[in-house]
């Protein structure tokens, strides 16, 4: 479902006097549906950076990122919209909202998008909520107010509402308590069992051991540090 | 992606010149936006980002290039080289134009559900009940209460005069959308409910629309696509999270460095 091939990466500071700096040189990394993949390697070796190149955030300077039909490191923006809307998920560290939009219309929005029928996912948004303990009173508050780990538990509910084929997860349970942390720890075997090919992100090494089925160690894709 | 490919651009954009004098206005602009697409254009003032946009509704008439237009009766069109009236009656059906200024895009002697209505009658509306009734939908859509209708826009508050501006425009059913700093000169609370009240039509009109802004975080949550300008010229395109979060040109680079926070 996922299919990277020799893709590298450099970033160029213009305003710092064009600094080059490489960070990323012939990654590569295949994930079938319904397996989920965990990315490791010490902080700043590249994660976060092959999944942004994954979703399309960041450029990739070379090299092939196919995910289902759609090569991210070629497509069209509007071909990566459709990409993010109907195949590719995100749940990123941060919420990032329209100020003043009630949660329960943040978590139903992806299924909107996709032309759910609003009560199917209205259902779905609160089956979710509930399940992460958002408490009902909250529900018609815009997120901008709630606590880290509110935020971060409506942005799960909001990553998951959809059955994207393919889920890139950062951190999923950073922050959470230990109740809340099986929830999503569940909801990634249910994305799985129903055959989403998945990319993460764990420092959690005892819930990466339990959802992932492999470990690609991203430092082998780090280039050797020019002087 | 096979059914998109098949989709033909709601405007075709090739190489749109303006100068003014030995100054350049904006120079070759191209691009495609598609049914549904909101793009953003960036850049600092002076940087032709509004001269385009005018130049592509129209009001200016550009030196060089092809504005076109997949029209509903005849496909696409180049709306440069249509007549005048061809152009205006684009303009008060398919196309809108949401000025900064409400007050540039408002008639300001006329009632609020006058200004709603009158865009309607433009279009062969006449049965005054329709009309009133459609005028109130409409100011209930943009969150200005009924027992308003009747008062004039210089009894409204900025936002509210900008809010009236956007239903007198979309009250035809208009499937592209040009704004001008649509959020300009207003507060910050004003300007969360304009945002949410412009995605909200987008997505449920499936409009088109075109915004000209300097303000990078309105961007980022209302534009699909970016388009960055400096001195006239484009300078960078792409996905609008992408060119925000991992800038190629210079200037962009500078441009994002340069907010406190988006």
């Amino acid at each position: 479902m996922i299919d990277i091939r020799d893709v590298s990466k450099t970033f160029r500071l213009h305003n710092q006097g064009g600094a080059a700096i490489p960070v990323m040189q012939g990654a590569t990394l295949t994930v079938a549906p319904g397996e989920c993949v965990a990315l490791t390697g010490a902080s700043g070796a590249g994660k976060s950076t092959l999944m942004r190149m994954i979703y399309g955030n960041y450029l990739a300077a070379s090299g092939s990122i196919m995910v289902g039909d759609t090569d991210v490191a070629a497509a069209e923006p509007r071909e990566i919209l459709e990409l993010r809307r109907t195949v590719l998920g995100y749940v990123s560290q941060f919420l990032r909202v329209v100020p003043r939009v009630p949660t329960l219309d943040v978590v139903m929005e992806p299924l909107l998008a996709t032309g759910t029928p609003v009560e199917q996912a209205k259902a779905r948004a609160e089956e979710l909520l509930t399940r992460l303990n958002i408490p009902q009173t909250l529900w018609g508050l815009s997120p901008t107010t709630f606590s880290g780990g509110e935020q971060q538990r409506v942005n799960i509910a909001r990553g998951f509402a959809y059955a994207y084929p393919a889920m890139l997860l950062d951190e999923p349970t950073a922050s959470l308590d230990a109740t809340n942390r099986e929830t999503v720890l569940t909801l990634i075997e249910e994305a799985k069992a129903r055959g989403a090919a998945i990319v993460g992100i764990f420092h959690d090494a005892e819930a990466r051991d339990r959802v992932c089925d492999r470990q690609i160690d991203v430092s082998a894709f780090t280039p050797a540090r020019a002087a | 992606m096979t059914r998109d490919d098949a989709v033909t651009p709601l405007l075709s954009v090739r190489d749109v010149t303006k100068r003014y004098g030995a100054r350049i206005g904006c120079a070759e602009v191209s691009f495609d936006l598609y049914p549904g697409e909101v793009m953003g254009i960036v850049g600092e003032s002076g940087s032709g980002k509004s001269t385009l946009l005018n130049c592509l509704a129209g009001h200016v008439p550009p030196d060089g290039g092809k504005v076109i237009f997949d029209t509903r009766a005849e496909g696409p069109r180049d709306t440069l080289s249509m007549s005048e009236p061809e152009r205006r009656m684009l303009g008060r059906t398919d196309w809108a134009f949401v000025h900064q200024h409400a007050r540039d895009g408002l008639r300001m002697g006329v009632s609020a559900g006058g200004n709603v209505g009158e865009r309607l009658m433009a279009v062969g509306a006449r049965h005054y009940g329709d009309i009133r009734d459609k005028a109130i939908d409409w100011l209930g859509r943009v969150e200005i209460a009924a027992d308003r209708v009747d008062d004039r826009p210089t009894a409204f508050s900025g936002g509210m005069q900008q809010r009236l501006q956007i239903a007198r425009n979309l009250v035809t059913g208009p499937r592209l959308v040009f704004m001008d700093e649509p959020t300009g000169g207003l507060d910050v609370s004003v300007q969360a409910r304009l945002l949410d009240l412009l995605r909200g039509l987008v997505r449920d009109m499936g409009l088109s629309a075109i915004i000209v802004t300097h303000d990078l975080a309105v961007v980022r949550l209302l534009a699909h696509r970016l388009m960055v300008m400096k001195d006239g010229h484009v300078v960078e395109t792409g996905l609008t999270d992408q060119v925000l979060d991992d800038p190629q040109h210079a200037y962009t680079q500078l441009l994002v460095s340069s907010v406190l926070q988006v």
